[in-house]
């Protein structure tokens, strides 16, 4: 059943936002949320949210994708919204009753965050949605590599996160042999209240874990007879070059923060 | 021929043998087992299930340490890690389980992790890689991701891993254990070309005797020692010490012992001539 399983939401395509370095698109993602962070005015977010979107339209992934990452948010959306109406207060009054003022600085507030969360989510699942799992992995592991000078092996969390991907699907098919492994025996896993269900899950947990502890085992050793000592004196066959529109990328996001302070500076301050 | 790349001298196995235990029994897997195997062979290594025949190939690459004896590489003795390492550059190795061995998310990365091992060149690494899974005849597929891939083609990447790695020989621990029957010949195919090719040594550690049939020189395990090693000729037309080491012999060769005809009859091929030679005086 889940034999076609895809992790992550890569979307594969060839825009330029596919084709840029994973350690460009990384830093770039990073610096792009902290922008969102700097914007206080709506000139200076409006600024912001269109380069999302214009990045968005880019990137070739469909629009019904791009709504498909922002579902899980909308809960979210709607209480800081509730909540930013209700609690801020300041300007014109538009409605009093019960104790509740709607302020003019209210419903801004309110806008104001709602497109700013909607803006991170953009620009986050861009990055996600043109980056495979494993160029991402990579990727953390080499911007992350200066860390080494404090003792941190980023190598190893590297290596932990591609086979953590590697038996995802592998540990999937697991469960679903098991389950059926189960049901033959007369197991009934669909029926019964939560704590009931919980029970009846039990027999499949523990030969799953069973069967993972045998499979690292195993793994370990398959690693060993390849070689495989950790980080130390290993190559690389992917070399990950930075390219003239890496540095493009770079140069147009330092610009969108720039333009975001320098917005910041001419117009009137939300928050 | 007469090079000995592998030597095993007195070995003894036992699992746990510092285990404190003491309803585990001590039991050996491997008995005072000496024996070499020469560069550019192809050794099938037969036994049941517990005939120590797994453990066998296990103390090849230094994974397992014998309990008495020496097992040397090359005449190097995996007496430290360096050492151990060293050897696994020479002697490669292949698991009964495709899925516990693949390490990356990407056919290609994953033939690809032993040579970054070992710190070689990307550009040779592209190379070596892109060479191992043509050998194979995965190169099509060097894009794909593992688990969408059937079991003999996994184990062929699984074999690719190990090409590119160079190695001067190949010890393969049932490989074809958990694969179907096309599976099984996919990599029978393989392995037989990387001997007959490349010329790297090749110890095939199986239960099927069709397998066991297509090496140059066979060793059948039983209880934890060598008790036969020869040519499949010189093996096979044993049929009762065979089957007293719980073994059966190949099915063209049964038919021809039960028949009271010809001994030393090994695959179909040579069973239809057999029957031919016999009938034809009939007809």
């Amino acid at each position: 059943m889940i034999r076609d399983i895809t992790i992550g939401q890569y979307y594969p395509g060839k825009s330029v936002l596919h084709r840029l370095d994973p350690r460009m698109k990384l830093i770039l993602t990073f610096l792009l949320i902290v922008t969102i962070f700097l914007c206080k005015s709506f000139f200076s977010l409006g600024l912001i949210a269109l380069t999302a979107v214009i990045a968005a339209a880019i990137s070739s992934v469909p629009a019904k994708m791009m709504l498909k990452s922002l579902k899980p948010i909308v809960i979210i959306l709607v209480f800081t919204a509730v909540l930013n109406i209700i609690y801020t207060e300041g300007g014109t009054v538009y409605f009093e009753k019960w104790g509740i003022a709607i302020t003019e600085k209210g419903v801004n507030t309110a806008i104001f965050t709602m497109i700013r969360i909607v803006t991170l989510v953009i620009i986050s699942s861009l990055l996600t949605y043109t980056t495979t799992p494993t160029m991402l992995t990579d990727a953390i592991e080499r911007v992350l590599s200066p860390l080494k000078i404090f003792k941190i092996k980023v190598h190893t969390l590297a290596m932990m996160m591609t086979l953590a991907l590697r038996f995802i699907p592998t540990l999937i098919e697991e469960i679903d042999r098991i389950m059926n492994a189960q049901k033959a025996r007369g197991a009934d896993l669909e029926s019964g209240g939560i704590i009931q269900r919980a029970k009846a899950l039990v027999p499949i947990f523990i030969p799953l874990m069973v069967s993972s502890f045998r499979r690292a085992y195993e793994l370990a050793f398959a690693m060993t007879c390849r070689c495989y000592t950790g980080g130390e004196g290993r190559t690389r066959m992917k070399q990950m070059k930075l390219a003239f529109r890496d540095f493009s990328a770079l140069v147009l996001c330092l610009a969108i923060t720039a333009g975001v302070v320098v917005l910041n500076h001419f117009f009137e301050a939300v928050i | 021929m007469s090079e000995k790349i592998i030597e095993f001298d007195n070995v003894t196995f036992i699992y746990d043998a510092d285990d404190e235990d003491a309803s585990v029994q001590e039991y050996p897997a491997l008995t005072d087992v000496s024996l070499a195997i020469n560069k550019g062979e192809f050794v099938a290594v037969l036994g049941h299930n517990g005939s120590g025949k797994s453990t066998l190939a296990k103390l090849c690459n230094a994974i397992l340490e014998p309990t008495k004896g020496t097992v040397s590489v090359k005449g190097i003795v995996p007496d430290t890690e360096e050492k151990a390492d060293e050897i696994r550059r020479i002697v490669g190795m292949v698991f009964q389980n495709p899925d516990n061995q693949i390490v990356a998310t990407i056919v290609e990365d994953d033939v690809a992790f032993g040579p970054e091992n070992l710190g070689i060149e990307p550009s040779e690494i592209r190379k070596r890689v892109d060479d191992a899974l043509k050998c194979v005849n995965m190169y099509d597929f060097r894009h794909r991701e593992p688990h969408k891939l059937s079991g003999g083609q996994k184990q062929r990447v699984a074999i690719a891993g190990v090409i590119a790695m160079q190695t001067e020989c190949i010890v393969l621990d049932e490989p074809t254990a958990m694969l179907d029957p096309m599976g099984r010949d996919e990599v029978m195919q393989t392995v037989k070309r990387l001997n007959k090719e490349m010329g790297i040594t090749v110890v095939l550690v199986t239960h099927f005797m069709d397998e066991a049939v297509q090496a140059d020189r066979v060793i059948v395990m039983d209880g934890g020692r060598p008790v036969m090693d020869g040519t499949p000729k010189e093996v096979f037309t044993q049929v009762k010490k065979l089957r007293a080491c719980g073994l059966d012999v190949p099915q063209s060769t049964e038919l021809c012992h039960n028949l009271g005809l010809g001994e030393g009859v090994l695959d179909v091929d040579g069973c239809v001539d057999e029957l031919v030679r016999v009938l034809g005086g009939a007809v």
